[in-house]
């Protein structure tokens, strides 16, 4: 079995420069504080994310009828709907769609369903140029990277290295870092290939039951200078993007920006219902896992989540380990309560890589129980024996302690007496991966029941 | 089985209990003293600009101010009356032929008190990347008799305002194109206009 590095072993990487897990840190805290001046300025924040929720509990217990009225409305208005059961179908009917128009340029908005269906790399091994056109998944992209964040796919790069890999793929000045001169030079190319291409493929933020229309939300408007120029537009989601009604959109449309980057909206919010006139709008439902979730009562509201990246911004683990730690297309808290239900081997690390504080589930606009969740995640992830011998072992031991009082009690006693004489490789060594960076707390003289009984008799 | 099928079938084995569907009452929603100040206030925040006008005359007098638009060497004007367009859209054949506009002028219908959005579709707007694409954009919102008209409290009411019809894409528009996807530094001028002034037009008929 070939190697999977770690959430451990990854998060230590990042850690190892200090200055830059300080700085990763504090970019993505002046995010969230910045949601928080947005969240409490609207004295209803509460019961927007108490409606928001309630909406996809109803949404997803009725599921197959949105699904099926989202079809049969957005036929109506002359898109044309495709459906797709896993990421190789998805990628299959994306790849037929661009063919059957003899497409070989295409420009990209921002779609982690993509990432997920690992789009890109399949669209070029079959002799199509794919462009990420939001200014971070561009840049990930000419760096040969996947995004880092979900909503700030670039937040791991200073404007250096930003600023190295525009001098390489722009021909921007040697050492030039400034952002309003790198935006600019994204700028120019940007439009050049928005000119050049044949077909635009967005992702979608909702989608309306009721009217049939999709529709996708962007700062920088590259999702619709990307679909407005050419006349074949692709859109593509996952099932669970529904919402029932077009008035619905208010309250999601409240929660999902001043979530996201503590804005009141962004800058264009596009409702596509239907082709342009002589153009053509297809829309790919992907399912990829998650009617399965679905059918999990204790993971399933994980498919309310409307990706706003706010559990992720407020993630002391995230911020201080990195996109990248988390080897998944989502990363955060999110994404390791996503990662689990799509292959529980593969990520069985991920729920581990939280400290279950709970400020996920505090932030989480549509109040999904994240902290919850991935407690749930380490009960299966036990139960299936998927933890590495030396945890089980260890908790095992720790269990049997915690069970026996006398147990207990000798231990106490025993880590008392010999630990403040113990040399320290007997102490930080590699079996205690907790004394990694961390200090053992002196030894106090006596326990807490010694001291506790001496108060009594007093 | 075609994949519809087998993703429908999946579905239903695996729906969640029955939950009612919440209203969403109006009421429970912040309501601002001065609509027409807080629309102001926000589009400024987020890289706008509003202008209040009377007259069609003001309109354009305000207009022939801005830096922006007297730099302008193609004009596009989608509002009778407003600016002197240069770039007659009959004329054109293909959206890819606006991609020089340097400044378009465009009719919303409303705007949103809490986010600075203004609403606007296709149905007036023969090519909708006149949206995107020009490097400057003026919105000119019209109220019909009081300049709070134009603007409503909250998007739950702009849902209830605004209508899906014919026209095939409608948008919300709150500033100029923007990015701060280099070490969060805000960029006002993504790929998209590069400034958003929008007027609003108090004009009895
Ligand atoms: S789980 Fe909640 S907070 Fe996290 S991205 Fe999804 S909606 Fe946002």
């Amino acid at each position: 079995m070939s190697h999977i590095a770690r959430h451990p072993e990854l998060a230590a990487q990042f850690v190892s420069d200090g200055a830059r897990t300080e700085w990763h840190d504090q970019a993505l805290w002046f995010v969230r504080k910045k949601r928080d001046q947005m969240a409490h300025a609207l004295p209803e924040w509460e019961l927007l994310r108490e409606k928001a929720s309630q909406i996809k509990h109803h949404t997803m217990s009725h599921l197959d009828q949105y699904l099926l009225q989202f079809e049969t409305k957005a036929i109506e208005r002359g898109a044309q709907i495709h459906w797709a059961r896993n990421a190789e179908e998805h990628n299959t009917i994306v790849l037929g769609i661009l063919q059957e128009h003899h497409v070989t340029r295409l420009v990209k908005s921002k779609s982690m369903l993509t990432e997920e269906c690992h789009l890109n790399p399949f669209l070029e091994r079959h002799g199509i140029e794919v462009v990420d056109t939001d200014l971070g998944e561009r840049i990930v992209q000419l760096k040969g990277e996947p995004p880092s964040h979900i909503v700030l796919p670039a937040i791991h790069l200073k404007k250096e290295e930003v600023g190295v890999v525009f001098h390489q793929h722009l021909g921007t000045d040697q050492g030039a870092s400034d952002p309003n001169y790198l935006t600019e030079a994204a700028r120019k190319h940007l439009r050049e290939k928005f000119m050049a291409a044949q077909a635009g493929l967005s992702g979608v933020n909702f989608a309306v039951a009721e009217t049939g229309g999709v529709v996708v939300c962007t700062n920088e408007g590259n999702a619709d200078l990307g679909t407005s120029l050419p006349p074949l537009h692709i859109a593509c989601m996952g099932i669970e993007k529904l919402v029932p009604r077009l008035e619905d959109l208010g309250l999601f449309l409240r929660l999902l920006a001043r979530s996201a980057t503590g804005q009141p909206i962004t800058s264009y919010t596009s409702h596509f219902h239907g082709p342009r006139p002589g153009g053509e709008l297809h829309i790919v439902l992907v399912d990829n896992g998650r009617s399965d979730l679905l059918g999990d009562p204790s993971h399933r509201r994980s498919l309310h989540c409307i990706r706003c990246g706010a559990c992720i911004n407020t993630c002391p683990v995230y911020r201080r380990s990195g996109g990248y730690s988390y080897h998944a297309t989502i990363p955060g808290p999110i994404g390791s309560t996503l990662g689990p239900s799509r292959n529980m081997q593969d990520y069985y690390d991920l729920p581990y890589a939280c400290s279950l504080c709970g400020s996920c589930t505090d932030i989480c606009p549509v109040q999904i129980n994240l902290d919850e969740q991935l407690l749930g995640w380490r009960h299966r992830i036990v139960a299936h024996r998927l933890l590495p011998w030396r945890k089980r072992l260890l908790m095992k031991l720790l269990s049997w302690t915690f069970r026996n009082t006398w147990m207990y009690v000798l231990a106490g006693k025993v880590a008392r007496w010999t630990v403040p004489w113990m040399p320290r490789f007997l102490i930080y060594n590699p079996l205690n991966a907790w004394g990694k960076g961390r200090e053992i707390p002196r030894m106090p003289k006596h326990s807490f029941r010694e001291m506790y009984r001496k108060r009594i008799r007093k | 089985m075609d994949s519809r099928e087998v993703i429908l079938r999946s579905v239903r084995q695996n729906l969640p209990p029955k939950v009612e569907c919440p209203a969403l009452d109006q009421g429970h929603w912040i309501c601002y003293e001065d609509r027409v100040k807080q629309f102001t206030d926000v589009l400024e925040a987020v890289g706008g600009t509003c202008s209040i006008v009377h007259s069609m005359d003001e309109l354009n007098d305000q207009l022939h101010q801005l830096p922006a638009y007297c730099a302008a060497k193609k004009i596009c004007s989608c509002v009778p009356g407003v600016g002197e367009s240069n770039v007659p859209l009959e004329t054109i054949q293909d959206p890819h032929d606006l991609e020089d506009v340097d400044f378009a002028i465009l009719p919303g219908q409303f705007g949103v008190a809490e986010n600075g959005a203004v609403w606007i579709t296709d149905a007036e707007i023969k090519y909708r990347i006149l949206c995107f694409i020009p490097q400057h954009i003026a919105l000119v919102v019209r109220a019909k008799c009081d300049l709070a008209d134009a603007i409503v409290d909250h998007m739950h009411e702009a849902y209830h305002r605004l209508e899906i019809t014919d026209s095939s894409f409608g948008l919300f528009m709150s500033g100029p194109s923007k990015t701060a996807d280099i070490e969060q530094s805000l960029v006002i001028g993504a790929h998209g206009p590069r400034s958003l002034t929008v007027f609003l037009l108090e004009m009895p008929n």
